[in-house]
């Protein structure tokens, strides 16, 4: 396998043709106390520019473990992870956290936007943490606020708007530092069945657009929609392959 | 710094009623803190002021028995200072401000007019005036050197003896029989708060002197002698060398101490000093817990803020936020409701003491020995600075709470 391969080269600067992602050999154990639980045994995965990946598998088959392990949200108990050619291992809790800001945009199942500020603000969190003057801030907001459809909607309340809506704003949020990769973890998974085909149009727009993607979901349908699709049993890759292949 | 600026001013995490109620207890703890403080500072100096109004620098010297054997006398004979040897005395020891005989005769009839009152006649040589602060009204006098040298019949009155006396009249210039022997009331003492007395306090005695008080009541050795050093460090000294001095002319063994037993004023009032410091610590001590359960109270609810917005605080790790801008705001929200907290307190405490200033001292036993409460730069230096501690602390542990929050497992979709 080729990503066998890349481990000798770990030493050398981020070439322009590495993979935005290169995972070799990434475990992850919870140490809950009395049981460990070691939720991926051994995955790699390297992801392109330009990918969208479907990520499926059944619940608790460690989908979102890898996710946040993607997202440098938390660390690996074993295996190197490069990401945009970039060593993970070493890094410090701010190093990651700006890795974070620069590089990913996360979308969550549950939209997790702050309740007490507005659309705007909330949009604006990525570009205040990244150190983007106030001015160049709004602008972008705007933009992005417009992109998702809710350019009419920026001084809402989280509370005052509708799942779907709320999810669009996420979107946006994850779109604001212009990352190299989007990460969602089950996005529709609280939304109705229009609304999740309509978040999912979104994702798909962003593809066209040229964003690299990565997103968990259950719905098979959309999965194949997605470039590839890799699916996850018992802390495992189980299969890995383009979407028009998927059974 | 700006963008936990930016992130404060975005978060109004307490609500108001949570925010006022949490500047309240800090603003309560400031305000017993620099009362508590500032009460002691004035006990302290009230304990001071009236401890010296007895004298400064003074030391008082009783006559009593030898305790040890001298030149084959025995032990246990009195000695009892002369009057008239008291000029002698002087002249040897140099080193004294002033050396001064007393003399007392206990319940003596004085008669102005139609009044008799028992009452306690001293007689001093001149320079006890200045001594012992008997300060005259003004209108009087306190005891001349002529006055002594011609045995002169005058008489200065302690202020409550004096209104005993004479009411509300001005005693001076006025007739006063001393056991049947007509006197002149030469002034009248002003009123003092005094603290430490010996032989009865000065506001009920009277003053002759001392060369008519031997004339008139017939007894030629003194009670006691008052000491007068310049300066209070050398008041041991003194105090050796002057029972030196007597212990060659009356023939003792000079380190025979108990012959004459002495009061080191200087030393008591050091004791005093340190007992209203110790006060003072005490009070500071209590105020400073008071502040701090005002500060617990203060981090018990940021701990809440932090429990409250775990989420919040996850998905601002997982957007980019360094550490520092997870604490940033909570360390500057603590130390923002201690410091409001604070400003608050001490204004109410300095409008309290200001208002407590306008009680009078004179004619209120209570206050006249305890002082008003005074205020003063060192006090509220210590106070803001155990605020600013207090409010750093109460902001940092929760925000080092806030900062070790996982962000995957917090934004884990249960
Ligand atoms: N923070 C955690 N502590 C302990 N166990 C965890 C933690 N997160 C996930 N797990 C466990 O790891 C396994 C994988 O979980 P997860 O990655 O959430 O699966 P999925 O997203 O595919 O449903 C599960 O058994 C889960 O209980
Ligand atoms: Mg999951």
């Amino acid at each position: 396998m080729s990503s066998r391969q890349e481990m000798t080269r770990e030493t050398t600067p981020p070439a322009s043709g590495r993979p935005i992602i290169e995972m070799v050999g990434i475990r992850k154990v919870y140490d809950t106390g009395k049981v460990q639980v070691e939720a991926l045994k051994g995955v790699d995965l390297r992801i392109e520019k330009g990918e969208f990946v479907a990520i499926v598998g059944p619940s608790g088959s460690g989908k979102s473990t890898l996710m946040n392990l993607v997202g440098c949200l938390d660390t690996p108990s074993g295996g190197d992870y490069f990401i945009g050619g970039e060593k993970v291992a070493g890094l410090s809790r701010d190093q990651l956290a700006d890795v974070r800001n620069r590089r990913v945009g996360f979308v969550f199942q549950a939209f997790n936007l702050l309740p007490q500020i507005s659309a705007f603000e909330n949009v604006e969190m990525p570009l205040v943490f990244g150190g983007v003057p106030p001015k160049v801030r709004r602008a972008k907001v705007a933009e992005l606020l417009e992109r998702v459809g809710l350019g009419d909607r920026m001084d809402h309340k989280p509370t005052e708007l509708s799942g779907g809506q709320m999810q669009r704003v996420a979107i946006a949020r994850a779109l604001a530092m212009d990352p190299d990769i989007v990460l969602a973890d089950e996005p529709t998974g609280n939304l109705d069945t229009t609304s999740g085909t309509d978040i999912m149009g979104v994702f798909l727009d962003l593809w066209k657009q040229g964003s690299t993607l990565v997103v968990i979901t259950h719905d098979m349908a959309l999965a194949r929609r997605a470039s590839r699709i890799v699916e996850i049993r018992d802390g495992r890759i189980v299969s890995d392959r383009p979407a028009e292949q998927a059974a | 710094m700006k963008v936990v600026f930016h992130l404060f001013l975005q978060s109004a995490t307490l609500g108001r009623k949570r925010a006022f109620l949490t500047i309240a207890a800090i603003a309560w703890g400031t305000v017993a803190i620099l009362l508590l403080l500032s009460f002691g500072e004035g006990l302290k100096q009230q304990l001071g002021k009236n401890s010296r109004a007895m004298g400064e620098n003074i030391g008082v010297m009783w006559m009593s028995e030898t305790t040890k054997a001298w030149k084959g006398m025995n032990p246990g004979r009195p000695i009892r200072v002369r009057i008239d040897d008291i000029p002698l005395l002087a002249s040897r020891l140099p080193e004294l401000e002033s050396l001064i005989g007393e003399a007392i005769q206990w319940r003596t009839n004085l008669t102005a007019g139609k009044k008799t009152v028992a009452g306690r006649v001293k007689g001093v040589n001149y320079p006890y005036g200045e001594a012992r602060k008997q300060y005259p009204v003004a209108g009087g006098r306190f005891l001349s050197p002529l006055d002594e040298a011609e045995r002169r019949r005058v008489i200065f009155l302690g202020n409550e003896l004096a209104e005993d006396l004479f009411g509300r009249d001005d005693p001076v210039g006025q007739t006063l029989l001393v056991a049947n022997a007509p006197f002149t009331v030469i002034g009248v003492m002003q009123k003092k708060t005094q603290m430490g007395a010996y032989a009865g306090m000065d506001k009920d005695h009277s003053i002759v002197p001392i060369s008519t008080w031997k004339a008139l009541f017939g007894r030629p050795t003194v009670n006691n002698l008052v000491i007068r050093v310049r300066d209070g460090s050398k008041m041991k000294d003194a105090i050796a060398r002057t029972r030196e001095v007597i212990a060659a002319k009356y023939g003792f063994d000079p380190s025979d101490e108990r012959a004459l037993p002495t009061w080191d004023t200087v030393e008591s009032q050091k004791i005093n000093q340190n007992v209203s410091t110790g006060i003072q610590v005490f009070l500071g001590i209590i105020g400073a817990l008071t502040l701090l359960i005002g500060g617990v109270g203060v981090a018990n609810i940021m701990y809440a803020v932090v429990k409250e917005r775990t989420r919040e605080i996850g998905v601002k790790m997982a957007l980019g936020a360094k550490a520092g801008w997870i604490t940033g705001p909570f360390v500057l929200e603590g130390l923002s409701y201690t410091l409001v907290g604070g400003a608050a307190g001490m204004l109410i405490a300095t409008l309290l003491v200001l208002g407590m200033s306008f009680i009078p001292t004179d004619g209120n036993k209570v206050m006249e020995f305890l002082g008003t409460p005074k205020l003063s730069l060192p006090i509220g230096v210590a106070t803001a600075s155990i605020l600013g501690v207090i409010g750093l602390l109460a902001g940092y542990f929760p925000a080092r709470r806030a900062a070790s929050i996982d962000p995957a497992a917090t934004l884990r979709y249960e």
